[in-house]
């Protein structure tokens, strides 16, 4: 698995080499690190179901560890996005239903960290960020996905605005974009999953 | 023991003690007179409608927050004892609701008498104000549990509320402020229906949630 990773992590490499510098090419960087993190947040959001229904210690840690490396990834997100919206809108923030979501996710996420800090014991911090978990991410989805349907928005893929996909994903940018969005999931998994060991192992030594 | 005997428990402990629903009516009421000292007249219906809803927002941190952090360790175990956990969260859910119903009430009421404002489609604004303050009211009843396990913080029910509220205040601020513009009921319903929705959401949620919480 790990291996895997690494070898797909790689991929990720290449389209920086092949591509036109121009800003089309953020779409290797901005739309697969969103992907990457909502699937890392998917992934944490189902692992807190099962520490909630199982209650295996580990379960839990492997939902903080998503949560965190989703962070990163969060922000590459935000910060490739912005920069891609100043050189096609030409503001580094616009007040876009879309934009908002995604800040207001990552906040409920920051909640989600300083709510483990502030617990002591370990069981009662466990299931209490667990239920909190949940909650954010049903949230989330309903902030990041739903919401932004409803109104206009200058973001791609709402509002009467065509998606990315539609025309100017020409066949090559293709070969590139769908390996692209894998390679960065499973980079963001394997980082978890490194993480989520030395964690265990720190663990088992303290 | 069912939902309503502790209703009537909540009901009566806030008539033999009131003060804490009293603090928590003029904390609303001084924040609004704050309102109106430094800002003394609102022409924008959207600016009226946020700075009414961000009243609305910090009074509710301050009444439900105290549901559970008021209740002591030996209070909590005798309702452990007695009741299941669903019960329970639906009582304070519901008994929480009814005080940010009755608290947005008195803050439409003078709110309006000191921002003068004309409302076009009153039904429409009662229904986004009374749903809005039922879904603030259900939220923060399950995040509050959260907080007083970290500790009874009331910071830490703000930072970990606001992210999570705010799909439901920006539903109810769109929906309130067309409904002071008049907006058709065609483009309405979605909102209506999405506010609607959110407080089903929570609703269920809170429901599944706390009983992992309940045991200590």
């Amino acid at each position: 698995m790990v291996l895997f990773a690494i070898v797909a992590g790689l991929m990720v490499d290449v389209p920086r080499l092949d591509i036109l510098n121009e800003t089309i090419r953020n779409l290797f960087y901005h739309v697969t690190s969103w992907f990457a993190m909502v699937f890392l947040f998917l992934a944490s959001f189902i692992y807190s179901i099962k520490y909630l229904s199982i209650g295996h210690e580990s379960d839990d840690l492997l939902a903080k560890v998503f949560v965190q490396v989703g962070m990163v990834f969060g922000v590459a997100g935000l910060v490739t996005g912005m920069l891609w919206a100043k050189f096609t809108w030409g503001a580094y923030w616009v007040p876009d239903p879309k934009l908002n979501g995604a800040a207001i996710a990552l906040l409920a996420y920051l909640a989600y960290s300083i709510l483990r800090n502030s617990l002591t014991d370990p069981i009662t911090r466990a299931k209490v960020s667990s239920v909190y978990n949940i909650f954010a991410f049903v949230m989330m989805v309903i902030f990041v996905f739903i919401l932004p349907r409803m109104t206009s928005s200058l973001h791609p893929g709402n509002g009467g605005n065509p998606a990315f996909s539609s025309y100017d994903l020409d066949n090559t940018m293709r070969i590139v974009f769908y390996p692209a969005v894998i390679g960065w999931i499973l980079l963001g998994l394997w980082i978890s999953e490194i993480k989520f060991r030395f964690e265990q192992y720190k663990k088992s030594h303290e | 023991m069912t939902i309503a005997a502790i209703l009537a428990k909540e009901i009566k402990t806030d008539i033999r003690n009131p003060y804490s629903l009293a603090a928590s009516s003029l904390f609303l009421i001084s924040s609004l007179f704050v309102c109106y000292i430094t800002i003394k007249r609102i022409n924008a219906a959207s600016t009226w409608i946020a700075l009414f809803w961000i009243i609305l927002l910090f009074t509710s941190f301050n009444a439900v927050a105290k549901s559970f952090m008021n209740e002591s360790r030996e209070r909590m175990l005798y309702f452990y004892t007695i009741m299941s956990p669903s019960q329970f969260i639906i009582s304070k859910m519901i008994y929480n609701a009814f005080i940010m119903i009755a608290l947005s009430m008195i803050a439409v009421i003078i709110y309006t008498a000191l921002f003068d404002m004309d409302i076009a489609d009153p039904t429409l604004f009662w229904y986004g104000v009374l749903f809005g303050s039922c879904g603030l009211a259900f939220v923060l009843s399950m995040l509050s549990t959260i907080a007083s396990k970290a500790g009874s913080n009331l910071t830490l029910l703000a930072i970990l509320g606001l992210p999570i509220l705010l799909p439901l205040i920006l539903v109810t601020t769109t929906l309130t402020k067309n409904a002071i513009d008049g907006i058709d009921w065609a483009i309405q319903w979605k909102y209506a229906f999405v506010l609607m929705g959110l407080n089903v959401v929570c609703f269920a949620l809170s429901l599944i949630l706390f009983p992992y919480l309940w045991r200590e």
